[in-house]
């Protein structure tokens, strides 16, 4: 029977995986933020009359869904630092592979997140775009003052339900040998002949996030009602 | 300047085949994972799903648990733990046959397994959305517990969650990339071997993107054709 020795978790080793636990951190929170700006300029692109730019809101949407984020991250480890270099003059030594994935996870996440907004906007009645254009507002100001408020609130939960997703895909970044939370894990065990435990630890640790995330998803979908017009409104009182 | 060399794919790899070998023997292995894997996925995922439905609490829960673990743990984790951690801990001739065991057949079993679980979630949500009295009336007619799910619960539920089954079943030939992370040659693999062998990384990552995409809206049609043919007229499906 294999013998458990947790003792590797200890002074020398949870510093290290606190500094990994702060760059998947650091990583799920640039893409979140970053995925969903640019997710609502694609969404909003995609609705736009102008057809060549809704198609291409489209293409680049369709692209990056249809391909493993694996080959994503590739891709960015390979161009994104030869064009830094070449814009920037650096030289090859400087270490961009943060720089990468941040770009890397940020466009793929965009096209995620786009389809969750599109729902979003979609989720929020024509009539409230009609009636703000009616009492005088610019497509844009109305998009802004009045669909999206709506619609964030009717997204939320699939926006954290993403934020989930984005956050244990961040464990992908073991393919550029960048030190994550999961890359510190197994480097320590690897090291120290305790892969084992500290895989195990390193599921665990997932694990409890990912889990009180998603209880915290399930929440948010049943305690705010999608506001749904002013008709489900009044039915709530 | 990047020099341009498409006909990298022609030239031979030195073990008497071609790149292009490479790539198809890639994209074969990734088919074949995601499509096994597929399998095992759709069969446990629609008992577990179903589950989660019945009036058992302790079927339910213990249904409950695989889901939750299975769904908030990285897959490379769970590849990670299959291939280093498992097999420590069963009895030692187990173990040692579980090292020895195809590590093609470990990861579609680890992908398996993980896809199994957001199927059942899937199957879950499509049979919780039919109103109560689809399950009601099958049993005031004296149909048994099983004979409703069969009959009246299962083929209604099927048809609501095809949309999301049909996307679940373009993520899956994705998700089979992480296992290139164990160093399995899947079509992601191959494109990485191949930019290490001939230092032509665009025509390489080029040519696997235009897989990936063929593969993905080959998997887009397979589930079209299975929408159109399972669909009951005057019956909506979900968006």
């Amino acid at each position: 029977m294999y013998r458990f020795d947790f003792s590797i978790l200890g002074g020398s080793t949870i510093p290290v995986l606190a500094d990994g636990m702060l760059v998947t951190l650091e990583i799920t929170a640039t893409a979140l933020a970053a995925g969903m700006l640019i997710g609502a300029a694609l969404a909003i692109l995609r609705g736009s009359r102008w057809r060549a730019a809704a198609w291409l809101a489209a293409a680049y949407v369709n692209l990056f869904r249809s391909v493993p984020l694996v080959m994503v991250l590739l891709w960015f480890f390979l161009v994104v630092p030869q064009l830094l270099q070449s814009a920037l003059g650096l030289s090859p030594s400087v270490d961009v592979r943060m720089a990468s994935a941040l770009v890397a996870y940020s466009l793929f996440e965009a096209a995620y997140f786009s389809e969750i907004i599109r729902a979003g906007i979609a989720s929020v009645p024509e009539g409230q775009m009609d009636a703000a254009r009616a009492l005088g507002m610019p497509r844009l100001l109305a998009m802004r003052l009045i669909v999206l408020p709506q619609a964030l609130r009717n997204m939320a939960p699939m926006v954290l339900t993403q934020a989930i997703v984005l956050f244990q895909d961040t464990a992908l970044v073991y393919v550029s040998a960048l030190a994550d939370f999961f890359g510190q894990a197994y480097g320590i065990g690897e090291r120290s002949g305790r892969l084992v435990e500290m895989l195990l630890f390193a599921g665990a640790v997932y694990f409890a996030i990912s889990f009180s995330l998603s209880l915290a998803a399930r929440r948010l979908g049943q305690a705010s009602p999608a506001v749904r017009g002013t008709a489900s409104a009044a039915a709530r009182g | 300047m990047y020099h341009w060399h498409w006909g990298i794919f022609l030239s031979p790899t030195g073990t008497g085949e071609t790149y292009l070998g490479w790539l198809f023997s890639g994209l074969g292995l990734t088919v074949a994972l995601g499509l096994v894997a597929w399998l095992l996925a759709l069969v446990l995922g629609a008992a577990v799903g179903i589950a989660r439905t019945v009036p058992n609490r302790v079927v339910r829960a213990l249904a409950g648990a695989y889901v939750e673990v299975l769904r908030n743990v990285p897959l490379m984790v769970q590849l990670f733990t299959a291939y280093f951690v498992v097999p420590e801990l069963l009895p030692p001739e187990l173990g040692d046959a579980v090292k020895r065991m195809n590590p093609v057949a470990q990861q579609f079993l680890c992908l398996g397994l993980y896809t199994s679980a957001r199927i059942a979630e899937q199957v879950r949500s499509g049979i919780e959305s039919l109103a109560g009295h689809q399950r009601s009336s099958a049993l005031a007619l004296g149909l048994t517990l099983p004979q409703a799910y069969r009959h009246v619960l299962l083929p209604l539920a099927f048809r609501i969650i095809l949309p999301p089954l049909s996307s679940e079943f373009m993520t899956v030939f994705k998700n089979s990339a992480v296992a290139s992370m164990i160093g399995l040659l899947e079509l992601a693999a191959q494109g990485r071997q191949l930019v290490d062998y001939t230092s032509q990384p665009y025509e390489a990552f080029i040519a696997v993107t235009a897989l990936y995409l063929a593969l993905n809206l080959s998997a887009l049609r397979v589930m079209r054709f299975v929408e159109a043919k399972t669909r009951v007229p005057g019956f909506a499906t979900a968006k």
